[in-house]
């Protein structure tokens, strides 16, 4: 492995965290793949060699299960994962044009990262965020009610540097890495900023206020 | 007109509706106290006089789950909560725990005490980053409360509760799947039986749950049975999301008595947009069998849609309007089943795959009447001989919008293409000819 001292001591320091959070070891796989990707950026070589080490596994048993889940990624990934869904309720309703657009106007496809290392766009299944479509995620916050534009504008503020806030989430999207801490079970501090509920959220409880339903009720 | 009834909704408008604080002054834990003064067996009980039914699709009577573990041996079970919430089409659970985590927790708690649980898991899909914060900040919380650790408010009773965050793969949902997958494996379905019950996390006894099925424990124990059975139809009982989404004014969750219509729900949600008319929808998600117009009177609980030939399952009410393609729609599901078959089988695997080549045939224009009947046959060879539902779910899309709307796959084969304009389906205007549509192929 190739990790400095700093690296592996922190790394280890986490898995044992991890670990610890199980009554049996191997179950803290998937977390720790996640916090391989929140130093590595993807699931590297080294990171499943420290996974093996630390759950008593083989290489290829930890590089099984990694290549089963599609958010472990194989290959350096950007700053930013984009994600358009395209499952068919957000197609329809505009999500195969937003891919189209965004997927022209970035200049690359599916599962393909630009060049400066920024972004990875990718089509999505879908999120559960139907009653918002069409959706977007980025880092896996929510970016709801898209159009063709608005989806650009994102990716185009998001690679001049400037933050970027989710329609629901918290203040700013977070790095890969960040959010793959976060995945691998740390806070970040972050729970309590919010973008508002959504209208589609609160649809329900507006229709019943207006049926004479009272809050007090429960 | 049948009334909203907010429970586990009442309170997401509030002011930092997912705090410990919020959720306490509206009420929250106070169900919890309740029930450790109660014997488990009494809540067992309980849940199976209100009739709960589990809410994460299958409708499985949530309190005979429960008195299926074996009795106690000294070892430990487990509660594993499903939050992998990814049947294309439902988007309850999200909502639920960004909104209410609180909700969650206490119910995990209360399902915990009855089953005789020690640790619980919440297996939460990976790709919501924050209600993946919000979990683990009310996971703390209510540590900190004194709700959870060791002999929670003088009881006895000890609890931990880990949030577990998935990876990208909608086979988790599963449930066998999903306890591999927690298990730190590949998330493939387990041959039942043994059924999760004897031998299910760590192969010890073990209950999975929906989110929406616990969430509704602390009001059940809060307000009783009475309240629970009074809502609903005969065998369906209480209230549950409805997830209202696509060609609809306001989509969004709206929480009813199980037995409410569309046709109303519709009213309550301004109606299909503007100027159009509603073609066809899904009952309970991507797989379930859809339905017209002619079943917006059909009430949702889970024997009238089953009579109806579809499936409650998890309330993903998908609408679609007059200007949507039935085969563009269902082509696109069917990829989404090939892409998430685990490969496990046999029929599913290969089957998925042939079904997505001769779909995507049929609307691209190249497909022969004789593609129609081969889609068919195929869905044949899927639905009943799967390892899981996955494979059944599948082909219900397809078999059921071929007996609907025959005439629209047989267009696609006349005229050699797509009678649909794409765009008109949209929620924002764009004009280009459809000339990019290959690229998905
Ligand atoms: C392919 C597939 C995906 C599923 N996905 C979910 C899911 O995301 N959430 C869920 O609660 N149940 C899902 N289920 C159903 C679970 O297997 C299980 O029945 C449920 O979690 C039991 O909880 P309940 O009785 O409270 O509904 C899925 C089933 C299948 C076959
Ligand atoms: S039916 Fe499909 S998802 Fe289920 S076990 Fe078989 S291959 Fe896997
Ligand atoms: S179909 Fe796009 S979020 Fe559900």
């Amino acid at each position: 492995m190739t990790y400095d001292e700093t690296t592996l001591a922190q790394l280890a320091e986490d898995a044992a965290a991890i670990i610890a959070r199980y009554p049996v070891k191997r179950s803290a796989l998937l977390p720790m793949l996640h916090l391989v990707q929140s130093v590595d950026g993807f699931v590297s070589p080294d990171g499943i060699q420290f996974c093996a080490e630390q759950l008593e596994l083989t290489a290829a048993e930890v590089s099984a299960v990694a290549t089963f889940y599609t958010q472990y990624k194989r290959r350096p990934n950007g700053e930013y994962q984009v994600g358009v869904c395209t499952n068919t309720l957000c197609a329809v309703m505009g999500g195969d044009r937003i891919w189209d657009e965004l997927s022209e106007h970035v200049g690359v496809g599916h599962d393909e990262t630009t060049e400066d290392g920024q972004i990875t766009l990718e089509r999505l299944e879908c999120n559960a965020a139907c009653d918002y479509a069409p959706v977007m995620m980025v880092n896996w916050e929510f970016f709801d009610n898209q159009t063709p534009e608005s989806a650009k504008q994102v990716v185009d503020d998001l690679r001049a540097g400037k933050d970027v806030a989710p329609t629901r989430g918290p203040a700013k999207v977070c790095s890969f890495k960040q959010v793959s801490r976060v995945l691998a079970g740390f806070e970040d501090g972050r729970a309590d900023e919010d973008q508002g509920a959504g209208a589609p959220t609160l649809a329900g409880l507006a229709a019943a206020k207006e049926q004479g339903w009272k809050e007090a009720a429960k | 007109m049948t009334d909203l009834v907010p429970v586990l909704s009442a309170t997401w408008g509030a002011e930092q509706s997912w705090s410990l604080d919020t959720y306490t002054e509206a009420g929250g834990y106070a169900p919890l106290k309740k029930a450790l003064g109660m014997e488990p067996g009494d809540l067992i009980q309980a849940v199976k006089d209100s009739g709960l039914r589990g809410r994460g699709g299958a409708g499985f009577p949530t309190g005979m789950k429960w008195g299926f573990l074996p009795p106690d041996d000294g070892g430990p079970r487990y509660l594993v909560v499903n939050a992998d919430e990814s049947e294309p089409g439902t988007c309850k659970d999200i909502p639920t725990m960004m909104s209410a985590p609180h909700a969650l927790i206490e119910g995990v708690i209360i399902t915990s005490y009855a089953i005789g649980c020690n640790h619980a898991f919440i297996y939460l899909r990976g790709e919501v980053v924050h209600v993946y914060r919000r979990l683990l900040q009310a996971v703390r919380e209510a540590y900190e409360a004194g709700h959870l650790g060791k002999d929670i408010h003088g009881s006895g009773f000890d609890l931990d509760v880990t949030v577990h965050a998935g990876a990208g793969a909608y086979i988790c949902g599963e449930e066998t799947a999903l306890l591999d997958s927690l298990e730190g494996r590949r998330g493939q379905p387990r041959l039942k039986p043994p059924f999760p019950a004897v031998a299910g996390l760590y192969a010890r006894p073990t209950v999975v749950n929906n989110v929406e099925s616990v969430a509704s424990v602390p009001a059940i124990v809060d307000k009783g049975v009475e309240w629970f059975t009074a809502m609903g139809t005969e065998r369906s009982k209480g209230m549950g999301l409805f997830s209202l989404s696509g060609h609809v004014t306001r989509p969004g969750q709206y929480e009813a008595p199980l037995g409410i219509t569309l046709r109303e729900l519709l009213e309550l949600a301004g109606g299909i947009r503007e100027g159009h008319e509603l073609k066809f929808w899904t009952p309970g998600g991507s797989s379930t069998p859809i339905f017209t117009q002619d079943h917006l009177d059909t009430p949702l609980d889970y024997e009238s849609v089953g009579a109806a030939g579809s499936m409650l399952g998890t309330r993903a009410l998908q609408l679609f309007d007059d200007t949507t393609c039935v085969v563009r729609a269902v082509t696109r599901w069917t990829e989404f089943y090939k892409h998430e078959s685990c490969g496990k089988c046999t029929p599913c695997r290969e089957g998925t795959y042939w079904l997505t080549q001769i779909l995507k045939r049929i609307e691209a224009g190249r497909g022969t009447e004789a593609d129609i009947q081969q889609l068919l046959d195929t869905c044949d060879s899927i639905a009943g001989r799967s390892f899981c539902a996955l494979g059944d779910g599948a082909t219900s899309s397809i078999i059921s919008s071929v007996k609907l709307f025959r005439e629209e796959y047989e267009a696609h084969v006349e005229q050699g293409g797509c009678p649909f304009d794409h765009s008109a389906s949209a929620l924002f205007d764009y004009s280009d000819t459809p000339a990019t549509e290959e690229a998905h192929a």
